[in-house]
């Protein structure tokens, strides 16, 4: 990985996913892609692995029915047993909604704040964008200039086969300057 | 430092790519570049409201001032303001607490629901939907605070360990199902619409000038910066979210309607009342964002992206919960009638035929008869005529609370201790008080974010290189 990025522009979603996938295939390194919305099937021209934050949702998930089941069965059955219309103390149907409300909000809370966390996104951060346009109609791909393989004539008219609107480069540290 | 390479790019060969062939009408009118989309969404938020805007602004906050009021008075005096009595203990503020969170319904049923059938026309509507949610949620959740009397204390209803044995509270109890329920549910819904919000936050810091508002979204969208990588975690998030809410948004109806199932009222006690409460749920909500959505598409100009083809497909799925509904109410009087029980086929004679009738007519007709012209394409696409239906609906909506509530109660196993009940003046400022709030959120919701989700709109549009024999039409014209 060196500090020297390539930075090519795109209009269209579908160039900037054939691009992707043509670059990552002739073996030239990608370091991210910046997108308007959701592109869907960039994951896989980018060779990105599934996210791993279905199993931090179900782990949380799981505590969340856990603790909850724990609980009521604890209060209602241990700590001060009541007698609610003659019904056993440790009648386990009436606990259902309760449960599956905790699970649905761990669940949902475990995951956001996954996400949060694994994206590094937190309240007044600094977005590091490559131009401002990109969250409003531009495509760009940024290429790591490592390699001994690394050919830029080449990576320039493999681009423009692609329809690239612009070719720049940037040394990383200055992505972050670029915008303001 | 930018470092520009001195490659002069040639113009890009245009390979001959032919647009496949449109079978369903376009989501977005007009032909709109991306750019397009983000400027005509943002546009409300960057002008002076109009007039309009102020004059319902003044409308909302006036009916929201006089709730106030009556809630102070109300809670200053003594639940005894209300109309209330020994027969009927219930009646105005679980009505309106049970129609506040059916209207919350329809906003997780667009942005969930229809997000795992992979309806892309929800796009159009659903961010609206989601703060029509969130806002009615908070509208509902009121009404139990103020029946406690003691607002102050509602702390209780939360299981805390306290100086009192610890003494819990009562987990067997629908009513506190109900505090787990909703408060998951405002919650959630508050999640999945803010991290909604996210990518259109960061549009705004990026489309702003210097100054407050740059600063303000800056600070709200995390700093999204529309890595595909962070795209990619977001969109499992988004999954798994609607994969949450999705029964969530069954379960808290459900819920609601065992408050009165559990109960031993004949009336209240049937099994059927979860997926008929569901269902009456998600129509009211779909019929109240139909309202809000025809008055934003004509004061906002959003005529482009909120289209008749959405405002169609809205009323096919409020024609569809409307029959669901109906249905409801004839299996209802079918099971008193085949049950063999007197008191419960009395309470359905009596709905229908009693000093209530009204009520009940109304109901019916408001739900089940009226919504039937929503068959013909005609009246689907005749705007003003959905806009009249929806609020027939929302009224017919309110009616079944209030004729389930009440006509279940007023006259009860004893003649002796039959009553009547009307609603005193608090009571009706109290609700003229929620829709005032309900408004006022709606209207300071449209000016602050942009009320439809550009990043998904845009996900959807189908936004594709334009064919050359277009440019050259476009090039002759």
């Amino acid at each position: 990985m060196t500090d020297r990025h390539l930075l090519a522009t795109f209009d269209y979603e579908e160039d900037l996913l054939a691009a992707t996938d043509e670059v990552r295939h002739q073996g030239y390194r990608i370091v991210d892609a910046y997108t308007p919305y959701a592109v869907h099937g960039l994951d896989r021209a980018m060779g990105l692995r599934p996210s791993r934050l279905t199993w931090v949702c179900f782990l949380c998930g799981l505590t969340g029915a856990l603790v909850a089941l724990w609980f009521q069965h604890w209060t209602a059955a241990t700590s001060w047993p009541l007698d609610v219309g003659g019904k056993p103390w440790n009648s386990l149907p009436s606990d259902v909604p309760v449960t599956f409300e905790m699970m649905v909000l761990l669940a949902g809370f475990g995951s956001v704040f996954a996400l949060l966390g694994v994206s590094r996104l937190y309240p007044g951060k600094h977005a590091r964008t490559p131009s401002i346009r990109v969250t409003n109609d531009q495509f760009v791909l940024v290429l790591d200039e490592a390699g001994s393989d690394f050919n830029l004539p080449s990576l320039v008219k493999l681009l423009e086969k692609h329809h690239v609107q612009n070719i720049e480069e940037r040394l990383s540290a200055d992505q972050a300057s670029c915008c303001e | 430092m930018a470092k520009p390479l001195d490659t002069k790019l040639p113009t890009p060969l245009r390979e001959p790519q032919i647009r496949p062939p449109q079978i369903r009408p376009p989501l977005v009118e007009g032909d709109k570049s991306l750019g397009d989309v983000t400027r005509d969404i943002c546009k409300p938020l960057e002008a002076t409201p109009t007039g309009l805007w102020y004059a319902a602004l003044c409308v909302s906050l006036t009916a929201l001032i006089l709730g106030v009021t009556a809630v102070t008075y109300q809670i200053a005096t003594g639940i005894g303001t209300w109309g209330l009595n020994k027969t009927v203990g219930w009646a105005f503020d679980i009505t309106n607490f049970v129609f506040w969170v059916g209207i919350g319904h329809a906003g997780t049923l667009i942005s969930a629901v229809l997000f795992l059938f992979r309806q892309r026309w929800r796009t159009a509507v659903n961010r609206s939907a989601e703060a029509m949610t969130l806002f009615a949620v908070m509208c509902a959740g009121l009404f139990p605070l103020i029946h406690m009397g003691r607002p102050w204390l509602a702390f209780w209803m939360a299981p805390y360990p306290n100086t009192r044995g610890p003494l819990w509270v009562n987990f067997k109890s629908p009513l506190l199902w109900d505090v787990f329920a909703i408060s998951t549910y405002l919650m959630i819904s508050a999640v999945f619409w803010y991290i909604g919000l996210l990518p259109d936050l960061a549009t705004i810091r990026d489309r702003s000038l210097p100054g407050l508002r740059k600063k303000l979204t800056g600070l709200l969208c995390l700093g999204w910066n529309g890595s595909a990588r962070t795209w990619h975690r977001y969109e499992t998030v988004y999954l798994l979210l609607a994969g949450l809410a999705t029964p969530l948004v069954f379960s808290v109806h459900s819920i609601v309607s065992m408050d009165f199932a559990t109960g031993v009222i004949p009336g209240w006690h049937t099994t059927i009342f979860p997926p008929y409460f569901v269902a009456g749920a998600i129509f009211s909500g779909l019929a109240m964002v139909l309202t809000l959505m025809l008055v934003a598409r004509k004061t906002m100009r959003l005529e482009q992206y909120i289209t008749p083809l959405h405002i169609d497909r809205m009323c096919r799925l409020m024609l569809a919960m409307g029959s669901i509904v109906g249905l409801a109410y004839a299996t209802e009087f079918f099971m008193a009638a085949y049950s063999g029980n007197p008191y419960e086929q009395f309470v359905f004679k009596n709905r229908a035929l009693g000093p209530m009738r009204w009520a009940y007519w109304t109901m019916v007709c408001c739900n089940v008869v009226i919504p039937q012209l929503l068959w013909f394409r005609a009246v689907r696409s005749k705007l003003a005529l959905v806009f009249v239906l929806s609020i027939v609906v929302n009224i017919g909506m309110w009616f079944e609370r209030f004729v389930i509530i009440v006509t279940s109660l007023h006259r009860d196993f004893l003649p002796s201790s039959w009553a009547h009940y009307t609603p005193t003046i608090v009571e009706v400022a109290t609700l003229v008080g929620s829709f005032g709030l309900f408004f006022t959120c709606f209207l300071l919701f449209c000016r602050v974010a942009p009320v439809i989700a550009m990043a998904e709109v845009k996900g959807v549009m189908g936004f594709r290189r334009p064919a050359p024999e277009r440019d050259t039409q476009e090039t002759a014209a």
